[in-house]
């Protein structure tokens, strides 16, 4: 029995994966009805209650705004998403970096511990103003650098966080193999703490768009998702507005999905840790 | 820094006549928390000879891992010494002189099995060639060929730890170093390792200083068996187990009376000597 004890996990029968890929199907499936149930309903709501428009318009109406302003609506999308992206990258390039150096020298960490705790707590977008007047209220500047200290937050503590799951015995093995610090960053600090890198990225995504947008309802150029919803809702179209959302919403999706490919790419090889 | 003993050796390397692991006079003590020091080990002397297999036993918390871990330099004795070949065990680790396993496997869960087994290989820039044809050997060695490209989480905890073995194997060590390597296995999965174990330190010529709660395993693996107490941990008395080379060790050996007159040497060692109170799983703190 000696052979036969070993498990062979590799080797999976064909019902249960078929039963896998139906799991699979219906894991997908399950929010796209839940969401047109909803949608539906919405119209419903509307249509059989006579709600006023300026308390929820219906989905139609909102459909019909966002086909008519689709090229208002693409191009307030494609500057927010700019904004938005430039921020991720910039916060997510520091915070790492960051991350880093506080992981490898205690004062950096004790130094950056506060700093971080109080930019946890501030709302970061009710600086926008501040910043508008700094850089100048017709540029985009003020609102990426917004979005780059709201995103730095999550980045720099998962990182950290993951850069100190090394294993006691991953360590000792290291060091039994006299591995040079270069080496044992590389075979074992790096797998170790990419996931929770990438889990904060992921989080970070949809927190930079939530930020751009919010940042531009303070004002500075007319220019984003933000301006746009603002100005709609002030000129009492609110379907537009609810249109304006609709974009909003569908960057936010592109962030996501886009940082989550990114992480199961990355994490192809460490996905077992 | 070349070893006294080594006459025309060439500086740094291990030396022919010295001893796999020379403990000369060690003593650890770990400073604790408001001047509660622990002193893990006292006076230790102890010699493993080139290509012999000693265990160290003892109730839990008697110095075993601590002694293991400075022959392995993975930490320092606050007084005596250590030699591996001869040469200060920092050397010795610097040098890749011993292979390591520890209880818990502690593979890289994102390396396949093979990419595992490789590991100490890549790290001391052995050729992808020549480093898989050791990992084939390994693989064959340990019964895992069909696991080359597992990893780990699809293994068992026995294949796991054998994964381990191989590992520690991998460069042809003369000194192994196992700090309770079978203590998370069932008793089925334990006693077909140390017959695997037996056979591979029969096939390698490796020293082998193995840590094990186990008396029955520490007497069917071992030429020597080293018997340690705790509070603090010192070395109460060596069973010499005499059943023979490891290569002629088989199952049938587990019913022999030797066998049997051994364990209960290493057991009267063991309870005999702190004034006849047990002090088995008791925790030091
Ligand atoms: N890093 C450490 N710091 C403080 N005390 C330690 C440390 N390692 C071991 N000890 C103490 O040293 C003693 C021996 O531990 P150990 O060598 O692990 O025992 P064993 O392996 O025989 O069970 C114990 O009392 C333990 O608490
Ligand atoms: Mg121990």
């Amino acid at each position: 029995m000696s052979a036969a004890a070993a498990p062979a996990p590799a080797a999976a029968p064909a019902p249960g994966r078929a039963r896998r890929t139906a799991a699979a199907w219906g894991h997908r499936a399950a929010p796209v009805v839940l969401l047109v149930l909803l949608v539906a309903a919405w119209q419903a709501v509307v249509a059989l209650a006579e709600v006023p428009p300026f308390l929820l318009p219906s989905p139609s109406a909102v459909a019909a705004e966002f086909a008519e302003f689709l090229p208002t609506i693409a191009s307030a999308a494609l500057i927010t998403g700019t904004n938005a992206l430039v921020g991720l990258v910039v916060g997510a390039v520091v915070a790492i970096a960051a991350a880093v150096l506080a992981s490898a020298v205690r004062a950096v960490d004790l130094l950056l511990d506060p700093v971080v705790a109080g930019l946890a707590v501030v709302p970061i977008v009710a600086l926008a103003p501040v910043l508008y007047t700094m850089y100048g209220a017709s540029v985009e500047t003020g609102r990426q650098i917004v979005v780059a200290v709201a995103v730095g937050v999550p980045v720099f503590v998962t990182t950290l966080r993951g850069l100190r799951q090394v294993r006691p015995v991953h360590r000792d093995l290291m060091r039994a193999y006299a591995a040079t610090p270069r080496q044992a960053v590389r075979a074992v600090t790096i797998p170790t703490a990419l996931p929770f890198v990438f889990t904060g990225l992921r989080l970070a995504s949809s927190l930079a768009v939530i930020s751009a947008i919010v940042a531009e309802y303070f004002g500075g150029p007319r220019s984003g998702i933000g301006s746009f919803i603002t100005t709609a809702a002030a000129g009492s179209n609110y379907a537009r507005a609810w249109a304006y959302v609709l974009g909003g919403v569908l960057v936010g999706l592109l962030f996501y999905g886009a940082t989550s490919a990114v992480e199961r790419w990355g994490t192809r090889g460490v996905r077992r840790g | 820094m070349t070893a006294p003993t080594a006459a025309g050796a060439a500086p740094g390397a291990p030396t022919a006549t010295a001893a796999a692991v020379q403990v000369t006079g060690v003593g650890r003590v770990f400073p604790g928390e408001g001047g509660r020091s622990v002193t893990a080990l006292e006076h230790v002397d102890l010699t493993v000879g080139a290509g012999e297999f000693v265990s160290l036993i003892g109730p839990s918390g008697c110095g075993k891992s601590t002694l293991l871990r400075l022959v392995a330099d993975l930490d320092e004795p606050t007084s005596g010494s250590i030699a591996v070949f001869g040469r200060p065990a920092r050397e010795a680790r610097l040098g890749h002189d011993y292979g390591i396993a520890f209880q818990q496997a502690g593979l890289l869960p994102w390396r396949t099995v093979r990419a595992n087994i490789e590991l100490p290989l890549s790290l001391h820039g052995v050729g992808r060639g020549a480093r898989r044809e050791r990992a084939d050997e390994m693989l064959a060695l340990v019964g895992l060929t069909d696991f080359a490209d597992h990893f780990p989480d699809q293994l068992s905890g026995g294949m796991q730890q054998r994964v381990a073995i191989a590992r520690a194997l991998a460069e042809r060590p003369s000194l192994l170093l196992m700090d309770e390597p079978f203590g998370a296995l069932d008793e089925m999965t334990r006693e077909r390792l140390q017959s695997e174990l037996v056979r591979i330190c029969a096939e390698t010529q490796a020293a082998v200083v193995f840590v094990t709660h186990s008396i029955p395993e520490a007497v069917f693996l071992s030429d020597r068996v080293v018997v340690m107490s705790a509070r603090p941990g010192r070395i109460a008395g060596i069973v010499d187990v005499g059943l023979g080379r490891s290569g002629s060790r088989d199952d049938a050996l587990r019913e022999d009376e030797a066998y049997f007159a051994a364990v209960t040497a290493v057991r009267e060692a063991l309870h005999g000597g702190a004034d006849g109170v047990p002090s088995r799983g008791v925790e030091t703190r």
